[in-house]
């Protein structure tokens, strides 16, 4: 940009011999500029769909093969209401920028300013509602991985794979005793405590914040935050010892595709305060607006992924 | 809403142009964006309207063409393509295409060696 220019911009629209104090030096008009950074926009943005496309990937084959999982953990666990109600924020906020782009491009600033704030704030409330929905998540113990109850503790499923077939079953109340009270080839018992001593015990997976699942008292229903007779009702008893196992596979997905979405509401945050930032310093006008353009692209693209996931997660049938 | 503007003829900003509005920079009209909204929320309701009807099989494929209705509402009015250089819808076309191609083809065999796949809790998992 130094280079661009010694002459101060004319702002007339005569055309030769005009200089931008925008343009770089390897561009020969700013339109030629503005359109070079859009494709790179479009091409970053392309790469961003590659990449939640695996993620939609691993969706589609679970859900695939395990429908009623799907259906019984949506059910069960998320909410509806909340999932539309952070649909129309996200789209409202889209609206927003988008008249932000107009206001920048037709020079009125305060516009542009209002037009932002609004959408930092709907950006705001969609992660006000995420954090709710999380909350919800963790007290009701389906979290992922070993945060999550239908994981391990699961004595059907759980007891299919690791307990020999003459061994009655016993319900593990904690993810680590497992390996001491149940012994099979599967399953190597690596302190040799083979008693139902739980407190002997070192939980392997102790996050420091995992507490309240690896001692739950009383993980056999309260644990999940649904009765057995709520449970009965969504069908979890028709579904088959693996398939109430891979509960907890649905919400690897549902916290993997919203966080990995979460993540870019969080970085469109930090874009578009950069961008109200320089709009202040009054740095835009319809001779350059590319910034609030191209950040107006990517928080496009974030409402847009958002449009896919809301049916996808909220509204299985 | 005026949907009427064609992609060789650069669309009038019909309402609202300062003064000192640029000649080459495309602003989207107030109503279209306003119309271009009230599709989006309208197309929520409906999709979460449908979701309650039991349509079997149909439900998943309902819910992805409303998805694809308001993702396209977004991409051509709030993204502009549809009046930018087709070469970025392009770019944006090959992304999708590539994703689909990428699903598609992981479905066809996924049935095949699902059934050997045997949880593993996470409890052995990193021995």
């Amino acid at each position: 940009m130094s280079t661009a220019s010694t002459e101060t911009s004319s702002h007339s629209h005569a055309g030769h011999g005009r200089h931008d104090p925008h343009l770089a030096h390897h561009f020969d008009t700013p339109e030629q500029q503005f359109t070079s950074a859009k494709l790179g926009m479009w091409v970053f943005l392309g790469t961003e769909i590659l990449m939640f496309g695996g993620l939609f990937c691993a969706y589609s084959i679970y859900r695939h093969n395990h429908p009623l999982v799907f259906k019984f953990a949506a059910e069960a666990y998320l909410s509806t209401k909340l999932g539309t109600l952070n649909t129309i924020i996200l789209i409202t906020s889209s609206l927003t920028m988008a008249w932000g782009v107009r206001a920048a491009q037709l020079n009125q600033k305060k516009l542009l300013m209002v037009c932002l704030v609004l959408t930092l704030m709907g950006a705001a409330g969609f992660l006000v509602v995420k954090t709710i929905e999380y909350s919800a998540k963790w007290n009701e113990h389906v979290w992922v991985g070993a945060w999550n109850e239908y994981n391990a503790d699961n004595d059907a499923s759980y007891a299919q794979y690791t307990r020999p077939p003459d061994q009655p079953a016993t319900r593990p109340t904690a993810l680590l005793t497992i390996t001491a009270t149940q012994p099979s080839p599967m399953v190597m018992v690596d302190d040799g405590n083979t008693t139902a001593d739980r407190s002997q015990i070192k939980p392997r997976y102790d996050y420091g914040l995992s507490q309240s699942i690896i001692t739950h008292p009383d993980s056999s229903n309260s644990g999940t935050g649904l009765s057995e007779e709520e449970k009965r009702e969504l069908g979890y008893e028709k579904l088959s010892a693996s398939d109430q196992w891979h509960v907890n596979t649905f919400f690897s997905c549902y916290f993997l595709m919203t966080g990995l979405h979460g993540i870019h509401v969080v970085v469109g945050m930090g874009l578009i305060t950069w961008v109200l930032l320089r709009a202040r310093r009054n740095e835009f006008s319809s001779e350059y607006f590319t910034p609030v353009d191209l950040v107006g692209l990517y928080w496009h693209l974030v409402d847009l992924i958002w449009i896919f996931l809301f049916p996808l997660l909220y509204l299985i049938h | 809403m005026s949907l009427t503007h064609s992609n060789d003829v650069p669309a009038p900003v019909a309402d609202d142009v300062g003064p000192d509005a640029p000649h080459g920079v495309h602003a989207v009209p107030r109503r279209l964006l306003l119309g271009v909204y009230g599709l989006l929320i309208m197309f929520t309701a409906i999709t979460v309207a449908v979701s309650t009807v039991d349509l079997g099989q149909a439900n998943i494929w309902v819910a992805l063409l409303v998805a694809l209705i308001k993702g396209t509402l977004v991409v051509m009015y709030f993204m502009h393509l549809r009046w930018d250089s087709p070469f970025n819808g392009l770019v944006l076309l090959a992304a999708l295409f590539f994703v689909s191609l990428f699903i598609g083809l992981a479905l066809l065999d996924s049935k095949s060696y699902q059934p050997q796949i045997k949880p593993t809790p996470m409890a052995l998992r990193d021995r």
